[in-house]
């Protein structure tokens, strides 16, 4: 497995920490872990934390816009926290940032 | 023009192989004289190209093959052929916009990545038969840029 991920909830929060290479390989695995937790807890608010992220295409968008239209739906919210330069620059590029929100790190989400 | 070097890689159309075929090309074209951010492009537009080959041209059977050729041309340009031999692509000028996807589960945006990051980008395919897209990046060579 090119992508592990660690679950932390903390009341209504779940953060997930991705590390690895978010391609078509992982994103299957990874929706299933991920929408299973938001199904079967109470969750408000999800956090995606790709500090550990080292590349990120098409099928890694197509995850987080799927979350955060499930998310959404439930009047949830959803953020990115720790993008590299990298995977910024393409988060940036499609757009996602707008619907989105990006944060450096984990502790800048709860000061806001 | 003339070809300076090339791989070819032939593989199965399985998941696993979209990391493996990225690299490969991404640790080729290292021989070119480019910048990681570059590495980093050419790795997108490979894993958006073979994982539609892999989604779309098969429809996720992991027992058909796919083809990569990546060339360093003579006036030091990155040609990157991908190509199947799946169900081909309809209507191309509806595959090639922004957001248009024949999955509503996806973004519809690997073509605007190639699009977006390589110099030219040609899609042969005819359904039924299979698809090839053909990208080329250029790089000034090291001469032209001392002259400049
Ligand atoms: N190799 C291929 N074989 C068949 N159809 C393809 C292929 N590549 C792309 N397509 C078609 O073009 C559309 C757009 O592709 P793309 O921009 O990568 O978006 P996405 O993969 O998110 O659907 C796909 O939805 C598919 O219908
Ligand atoms: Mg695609």
């Amino acid at each position: 497995m090119q992508v592990k991920a660690d679950f932390k909830q903390v009341r209504n929060t779940l953060v997930v920490r991705i590390s690895g290479e978010l391609d078509m390989l992982v994103t299957d695995q990874l929706r299933q872990e991920i929408d299973y937790r938001l199904d079967s807890n109470s969750i408000n608010t999800l956090v995606l934390n790709l500090e550990k992220v080292s590349f990120i295409d098409s099928s890694g968008l197509g995850l987080i816009i799927g979350r955060y239209k499930k998310v959404s739906a439930q009047q949830g919210r959803i953020y990115i926290v720790g993008a590299s330069p990298s995977v910024e620059k393409i988060l940036l590029f499609s757009g996602i940032n707008k619907l989105v929100p990006l944060y450096r790190s984990e502790k800048d989400v709860v000061s806001n | 023009m003339n070809v300076k070097n090339y791989v070819r890689l032939e593989f199965s159309s399985l998941p696993e192989n979209v990391s493996f075929a990225r690299s490969c090309v991404g640790a080729f074209a290292s021989q070119l004289d480019c910048t990681l951010e570059d590495i980093e492009e050419i790795k997108l537009v490979v894993s958006e190209a073979v994982s539609n080959s892999i989604i779309h041209g098969y429809n996720n059977d992991p027992s058909q093959t796919i083809e990569v050729v990546v060339s360093i041309l003579e006036n030091n340009s990155l040609e990157i052929i991908i190509k199947d031999y799946g169900r081909g692509i309809e209507n191309i000028d509806q595959a090639m916009e922004p957001t248009y996807s024949s999955d509503p589960s996806r973004m519809g945006l690997g073509f605007t990545f190639m699009r977006s990051f390589m110099d030219e980008m040609d899609v042969v395919s005819e359904p039924g038969k299979g698809t090839s897209v053909r990208l080329l990046r250029c790089f000034p060579s090291q001469d032209h840029r001392a002259m400049a």
